[in-house]
C-alpha cells in the first residue's frame, strides 16, 4: 500500500452499505475462540446469564440484587430464570433507589457478600455516583485493604436501541477516572461469558459495562470447563492487519471489524484491537500493535472531549512517538447529551466517521 | 379511603355539571390517545410508549384542579393525561414517544409543564426550588402559584423525593407531592416497594399534612388536588396528595406484565374502570346521556386523528440541533464539531 492511499474506493463501497447491515453485524465478525472446546453458539444475554448461574452455584456468597431482577429477570432479561433457581435470598429486587443498591452493596461487602448489582440503565447509574465514587471506589484503601470491596456492578451500556433519555449513556471515562474502580466491556457473547465470571471472582470493584445494542446477537461461546485456556486480561487482537490499529471496546469492536472488512477490499490491512478493559488499559497490547501497524484511530460513542478515547491516544503516543506515522486519531460522539432515537445515528460513530478517521491518519504528511 | 391528616379545609367545593361533564370529556380523550399510541407503537409510527390507562381519573382530576395561568407542573414520563389537560399542544408531547426529541417539543415555559423526564424522582426537587422561588417573588398570600410534581410509588423510594418532602417542609415552599400510586414500579409491586404501605403516611413525619385519595375517582381527585391547591396558595406549605390507582396497562410497549402478574390479578386488584365509573355516575345523576357519551367520543376520535397527522408528519429534527442547544454560548470547540459532523455526514 503507498504511503498515498485515500479511501474515495473505499467510501463508494461503503456506499452500498445500509444500515440493515450495520445492525447484521454477525457471527462470523468473532473469530472462534482460540482454545477449541466444546463451542455453543449462544447470545451475549444468554452467555451473561450462563455466566451469572455458574458464579452463584460456584460462590455461595454471590448475591444479585436490583431493580427487577427477581421475577423479571431484569428489563433485559440477563438475571431471567436465576431467583427461582438460587432463591429470593439470594436474587433480590430492591426499592427503587440506586444509590440505596450500592450503598447496601457496600455493606454487604463489608458483611463477606459479594454482591452482583444492577442499575438498570447507564443513566441510572448517575443517582448512585455518590457511593460508587465516595465509597465503592475508596473503603479498600480507607481500611488499609482490610475491608475489600468485591462488588462487581452490572451496568447495559452505551446507546444503539432509539430508547429514551439516559439510556444511551457512555460512563467509561468517568468511571476509569475514579481511582478503586476497574472497568470492562465485553464486545461479544464470549467475552461477555468469561469476563463476567472473572470480574465476579475478584476482590477490587469491577464495573461492568455490558453493551445492550448487541445483547441479542448470537456467537460462539466455549463455555465450562473448557474454558481454561481463555485469557481474561489485558487487550485483545480481533483482526490482523498491518497498515493501521482501530481500537475500540464494547459495541463499536463490530463496527470496526465491518471497516476492516471494507478497507481490506482496497487492500488496506487494518488491524482492530478489542479493548476489553478500559481500566486497566492494556498499554502492552497497544503498543504491539501499534509497533507493527504504525498508525492508531480510537473509536468511541462517549462524547470526545476528556473522553478515553484521550487516555488511548496518550498511552499509545508514550510507548511508540518514535514509530507513529501520524498522531492517534479519534472518532467518537460529540460533546453534546446522547440525542433523542432519531438523531442517534448521526451521534454513534458510524463507518463513513470511521472512514474518514482512517483517511486522515493515512492521508497524514508531517510538516 | 382516610385521611392521614386531614387538610386543614373547609371540605371539598362541589362541582357543576358542566364541570362533570368537562372532566369525562377528558378522560375519554386522554383514554382514546392513549389507546392509540399503543396501536401507533405496533403499527410503527413510534418506537415506544409508557400507557397511563387507567390512571385518567388521578391524572385528568388533577390536572384540571391546576390554575394554569400560575401554577407549574414537573411530570415524569407517564403524564400523558396530565399534559392533555392543562392544553399542552399534544403533538408536540407525543414527539417524545416518536424519538424525535427526549423532553418532547413544547416550550415547557409557555406551557408552564417541564420537560418530559426520564429519571425516576428527578424532577421532585426542581419543583420545590420552582416553588420556592415564588414564595421569594414574594406573592401575596392566597395568591401563590403553585408547584405540582408528579411521581410514582417507585420514585417515592429515591433519596432525592425524601429530600424535597423535608426542604419544602422546612421552607414551607408552595408544593404539591402528587404520587399516583398504581401498585407498580415495572414488575415490584408497591408491597416490596412502600414500606408501611402509605407514601402519604410519610408526611406526618415532615410534618405536613396528605391525603389518601381514591385515584380512580375522578371527583375525588379533583377535590383534594384542589384542597391542596388552596393550601398552598394560602402561603401554608407544602402537601401529599396520594392518588390510589392501578397500572392497568404494561409499564410500557415493550414490557411483559404475564412475567409478574396475571389476568386474573389484574382484574381483580385494578378495581373498576375509573372511566366506567365516572359515566355510571354521570348517568345516575341525570348529568348526561348516551348522546353525550358519544359526542365525547366521536370529539375524542377527531382529535387524535389530527394528532396522529401530525406525528405523521413530523420529520427527524435536524443533526445540527444535537449541537445548537448544549450551551447558550456554545465553545469553540463544540462548533468545530459541528462543522466536523456537518462536512462528514453530507460529504461536503
Ligand atoms: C433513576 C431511575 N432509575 C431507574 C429507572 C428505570 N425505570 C423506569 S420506570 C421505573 C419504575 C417506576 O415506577 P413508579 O415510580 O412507580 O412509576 P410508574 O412507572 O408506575 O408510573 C424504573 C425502575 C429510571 N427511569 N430512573
Ligand atoms: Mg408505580
Amino acid at each position: 500500500m503507498s504511503e498515498h492511499t485515500t479511501l474515495s474506493d473505499l467510501e463508494a463501497a461503503q456506499d452500498n452499505t445500509t444500515a440493515a447491515d450495520v445492525q447484521q453485524e454477525s457471527v462470523q465478525n468473532f473469530p472462534e475462540p482460540a482454545d477449541a472446546g466444546a463451542t455453543e453458539t449462544m447470545s451475549m444475554q444468554q452467555a451473561l446469564n450462563r455466566a451469572l448461574a455458574e458464579v452463584m452455584t460456584e460462590n455461595p456468597r454471590a448475591l444479585i440484587l436490583g431493580e427487577d431482577v427477581g421475577q423479571l429477570g431484569g428489563v433485559f432479561r440477563i438475571t431471567d430464570g436465576l431467583q427461582k433457581k438460587f432463591g429470593e435470598a439470594r436474587v433480590f429486587d430492591t426499592p427503587l433507589a440506586e444509590s440505596g443498591i450500592l450503598g447496601m452493596s457496600v455493606g454487604l461487602a463489608m458483611a463477606g457478600y459479594h454482591p452482583i448489582p444492577e442499575v438498570q440503565f447507564d443513566g441510572f447509574a448517575y443517582p448512585a455516583v455518590n457511593q460508587i465514587i465516595c465509597q465503592v471506589g475508596r473503603m479498600n484503601y480507607r481500611s488499609r485493604g482490610t475491608l475489600p470491596m468485591p462488588i462487581t456492578l452490572r451496568v447495559p451500556s452505551f446507546g444503539g436501541i432509539r430508547a429514551p433519555e439516559h439510556h444511551g449513556e457512555s460512563l467509561e471515562a468517568m468511571f476509569a477516572h475514579v481511582p478503586g474502580l476497574k472497568v470492562v466491556s465485553p464486545s461479544g457473547p464470549n467475552e461477555a461469558y468469561h469476563l463476567l465470571k472473572y470480574a465476579a471472582a475478584r476482590q477490587d470493584p469491577v464495573i461492568f459495562m455490558e453493551p445492550k445494542s448487541r445483547y441479542w446477537q448470537k456467537g460462539p461461546v466455549n463455555a465450562g470447563a473448557d474454558a481454561a485456556g481463555y485469557s481474561p486480561n489485558g487487550s485483545r487482537v480481533v483482526r490482523e492487519g498491518k497498515h493501521l490499529t482501530l481500537v475500540a471496546w464494547g459495541a463499536m469492536v463490530a463496527r470496526c471489524l465491518q471497516v476492516a472488512e471494507l478497507a481490506a477490499e482496497d487492500g488496506i490491512e487494518i488491524e482492530v484491537l478489542d479493548l476489553r478493559w478500559l481500566k486497566p488499559i492494556d498499554a502492552e497490547g497497544l503498543a504491539a500493535s501499534v509497533a507493527k501497524t504504525r498508525r492508531a484511530v480510537v473509536v468511541h460513542e462517549a462524547p470526545r472531549t476528556s473522553g478515553l478515547g484521550a487516555e488511548v491516544a496518550s498511552t499509545i503516543t508514550e510507548r511508540c512517538f518514535g514509530t507513529l506515522k501520524a498522531p492517534v486519531e479519534r472518532v467518537t460522539g460529540f460533546d453534546v447529551p446522547y440525542p433523542s432515537g432519531d438523531l442517534e445515528d448521526e451521534y454513534i460513530p458510524n463507518i463513513d466517521r470511521i472512514l474518514y478517521g482512517i483517511q486522515r491518519v493515512l492521508e497524514y504528511r508531517r510538516g | 379511603m382516610a385521611d392521614v391528616l386531614a387538610l386543614d379545609d373547609t371540605g371539598p367545593a362541589e362541582l357543576a355539571g358542566e364541570e362533570l361533564r368537562e372532566l369525562y370529556r377528558l378522560m375519554v380523550a386522554v383514554r382514546y390517545l392513549d389507546e392509540s399510541a399503543i396501536r401507533w407503537q405496533r403499527q410503527g409510527l413510534i418506537p415506544g410508549y409508557a400507557p397511563q390507562l387507567g390512571q385518567e381519573a388521578a391524572q385528568v382530576g388533577s390536572g384540571y384542579a391546576l390554575d394554569m395561568s400560575r401554577d407549574f407542573v414537573f411530570p415524569t414520563y407517564r403524564e400523558m393525561g396530565v399534559a392533555r389537560t392543562v392544553g399542552v399542544d399534544m403533538v408536540e408531547y407525543m414527539s417524545t414517544h416518536k424519538a424525535t426529541w427526549h423532553g418532547g417539543l413544547y416550550d415547557p415555559k409557555a406551557s408552564r409543564f417541564a420537560p418530559i423526564q426520564a429519571v425516576v424522582g428527578g424532577s421532585v426537587l426542581h419543583a420545590v426550588g420552582w416553588a420556592h422561588g415564588q414564595t421569594l417573588d414574594g406573592a401575596p398570600a392566597g395568591e401563590l402559584g403553585v408547584a405540582i410534581t408528579y411521581f410514582g410509588d417507585g420514585a417515592s423510594s429515591q433519596g432525592d423525593v425524601h429530600e424535597a418532602m423535608n426542604f419544602a417542609a422546612v421552607m414551607k415552599a408552595p408544593v404539591v407531592f402528587f404520587i399516583q400510586n398504581n401498585g407498580w414500579a415495572i414488575s415490584v409491586p408497591t408491597e416490596r416497594q412502600v414500606a408501611g404501605g402509605s407514601v402519604a403516611a410519610r408526611a406526618a413525619g415532615y410534618g405536613m399534612p396528605s391525603i389518601q385519595v381514591d385515584g380512580n375517582d375522578v371527583v375525588a381527585v379533583t377535590q383534594a388536588t384542589a384542597a391542596a391547591l388552596a393550601h398552598a396558595r394560602a402561603g401554608k406549605g407544602p402537601t401529599v396528595v396520594e392518588a390510589m390507582t392501578y397500572r392497568r396497562g404494561p409499564h410500557s410497549t415493550s414490557d411483559d406484565p404475564g412475567r409478574y402478574r396475571t389476568l386474573e390479578e389484574e382484574r381483580t386488584d385494578g378495581g373498576e374502570d375509573p372511566l366506567a365509573r365516572m359515566r355510571a355516575r354521570l348517568l345516575a345523576d341525570g348529568i348526561a346521556d348516551e348522546a353525550f357519551f358519544e359526542e365525547a367520543l366521536a370529539a375524542a376520535k377527531a382529535e387524535e386523528e389530527q394528532i396522529r397527522e401530525g406525528i405523521n408528519a413530523l420529520g427527524p429534527r435536524p443533526g445540527t440541533e444535537m449541537f445548537d442547544f448544549v450551551y447558550q454560548e456554545p465553545t469553540q470547540a463544540l462548533k468545530a464539531q459541528a462543522s466536523a459532523w456537518r462536512e462528514e455526514s453530507e460529504h461536503v
